[in-house]
């Protein structure tokens, strides 16, 4: 079983190396599409290299983008979820917070994180403000479902238990309620994460100076497709990055639920 | 006779279901005496949890009262522990997590309840699982779990809602021989509940038929054989044909 496993890695890595390959053999040796259309793979690296520290066409190096978006998306989604998860709680646990908040977070609900950028642009103007609150209305929303579905999903008979050894409300929602309902508020977390990312990219290409949706919009103006694949690899990575570290927190807090069987 | 923990008088419960009341109780007149092993033996599946509840305090009775310890009984509380069918442990604690919950809500200092813990995780057999989880356990060693951490809670009452009725046959007989020593080793007093008549047998100073829904006592037999009882033993069988015939068939 073991050894199996160590094997298994290569999948992983000869499907990207394949995908690549492809990429190189079309663009590189068939010349399918001109450069100007579609670069391939040497000429994208060559300009990631570059625009690592040149800040030539669009004013600001790569890491200076990437640094301007992750601000954003990290300080919304912190927003979101500091504010999300206790409201999902609170809604699930007390019955008169369901009530209240329930009508207006069902009205907000629907709403794409997106459609609140014209409004925000009218309120806020192009600076920091509307898109951090744009990322925080979109993390929001899952961290706010997660946890309330979450909560709801713990069982009477815990409930119980906790009664007849005399555990008050609070101390059943600390104890019993919340630890139920913790592998489904990480979820919450890592899709609001994704979420929050997304959004952030989308909300520059509509309206921004700085960021990397900011410079894949430039690039576009100017014809420069090896910049656009450089920031799609960026956000890409990053987002992988982000998931892949929240599941690693995610496997270090939630304890014997996963392994179920 | 020694002293009556519980005293339940004219019990009642009727539910109200969107499809009209249903009855569960009938009229139960029980008493339960300090460290007896009490068996509620019935069939099906309605009635004899309902008692358990009412006993307990989930569930409030509709008519007549139930008191332990002469104190009337209006919710749930720390002197009736409760031992569940299944998967009633919390899946986020370990073995020792779970044990000491009870200490822990009442707000024993930790030194004090890791020991009490450790003392009952023993008396169950489970040394040296202090800190596996549940789902690393077996049905049967869970179910231990959940009687240590009933014991652990040091009630006046344990109740046990079929504890053992999701066990397999052979691990049955065994959690059923080891609830022995342990009752043995520390007497409470334990309202068990089973739809097993061999279990009912084995385990009971008292064996309380009931009949099914509405639930009512139909019978009640004292059980004066020596233990450890064996199943196959002439008394042993003698008196399972008799308490076969006692119970309804119905299903």
């Amino acid at each position: 079983m073991k050894k199996q496993k160590s094997y298994i890695w290569i999948l992983s890595i000869l499907s990207v190396i394949g995908f690549v390959g492809i990429w190189w053999f079309c663009c590189d040796v068939l010349k399918l599409t001109s450069s100007s259309t579609l670069p391939g793979p040497v000429t994208v690296i060559k300009t990631f290299i570059a625009k690592l520290s040149s800040s030539a066409p669009d004013g600001a190096t790569l890491p200076q983008h990437i640094g301007s978006s992750l601000k954003i998306a990290l300080g919304g989604w912190a927003l979101g979820v500091v504010i999300g998860t206790p409201l999902g709680i609170c809604m699930a646990w007390y019955k008169k917070v369901d009530l209240f908040a329930r009508p207006i977070f069902d009205l907000l609900r629907p709403v794409p994180g997106l459609a609140w950028i014209p409004l925000m642009i009218i309120l806020f103007g192009i600076g920091i403000t509307p898109k951090i609150v744009t990322v925080f209305l979109s993390a929001f929303v899952p961290c706010v479902l997660n946890s309330y579905t979450g909560i709801r999903q713990t069982k009477d008979v815990h409930l119980w238990v906790g009664q007849t050894f005399g555990a008050s409300d609070t101390q059943m929602l600390l104890n019993i309620a919340i630890p139920t309902a913790l592998p489904m508020i990480m979820t919450g977390i890592r899709v609001a994460l994704g979420a929050a990312w997304t959004c952030i990219v989308a909300a520059e290409m509509l309206a921004s100076t700085k960021g990397l949706g900011y410079m894949i919009q430039q690039a576009r103006g100017i014809y420069r497709p090896d910049i656009i694949i450089c920031g799609m690899i960026a956000i890409g990575a990053i987002g992988a990055v982000f998931s892949g570290i929240l599941s690693l927190i995610e496997n270090k807090i939630v304890k014997g639920v996963r392994r179920d069987g | 006779m020694s002293k009556e923990i519980i005293v339940c008088k004219n019990m009642d419960k009727t539910f109200e279901t969107s499809r009209g009341a249903v009855h569960v109780i009938e009229d139960v007149t029980l008493n339960v005496h300090e460290n007896e092993l009490l068996v509620l033996f019935g069939p099906g599946q309605c009635g004899k949890s309902t008692m358990i509840n009412c006993m307990s305090g989930l569930e409030p009775v509709t008519e007549g009262s139930v008191e332990v310890n002469g104190k009337k009984v209006i919710k749930p509380g720390p002197d009736r522990g409760v031992v569940y069918q299944r998967m009633a442990l919390f899946p986020w604690l370990t073995v020792m997590g779970n044990v000491e919950y009870g200490p822990k809500m009442r707000g024993v200092p930790k030194k004090e309840r890791r020991e009490r813990a450790q003392h009952y995780i023993e008396l169950v057999g489970l040394k040296g699982f202090e800190n596996s989880y549940p789902n690393q356990l077996s049905g049967g060693m869970q179910q231990r779990v959940g009687i240590a951490r009933a014991y652990c809670n040091e009630p006046d009452v344990l109740f046990m809602d079929e504890p053992f009725g999701h066990l397999d046959a052979q691990t049955r007989y065994l959690m059923q021989e080891d609830l022995m020593k342990i009752w043995e080793k520390e007497k409470r007093t334990i309202v068990f509940v089973t739809n097993n008549i061999e279990e009912a047998i084995y385990l009971a100073d008292r064996i309380i038929v009931m009949t099914n829904c509405p639930t009512k006592i139909k019978k009640e037999y004292k059980i004066d054989l020596p233990r450890p009882r064996n199943y196959v033993d002439e008394e042993f069988l003698k008196l399972r044909e008799e308490i076969s015939t006692v119970v309804d068939k119905a299903l």
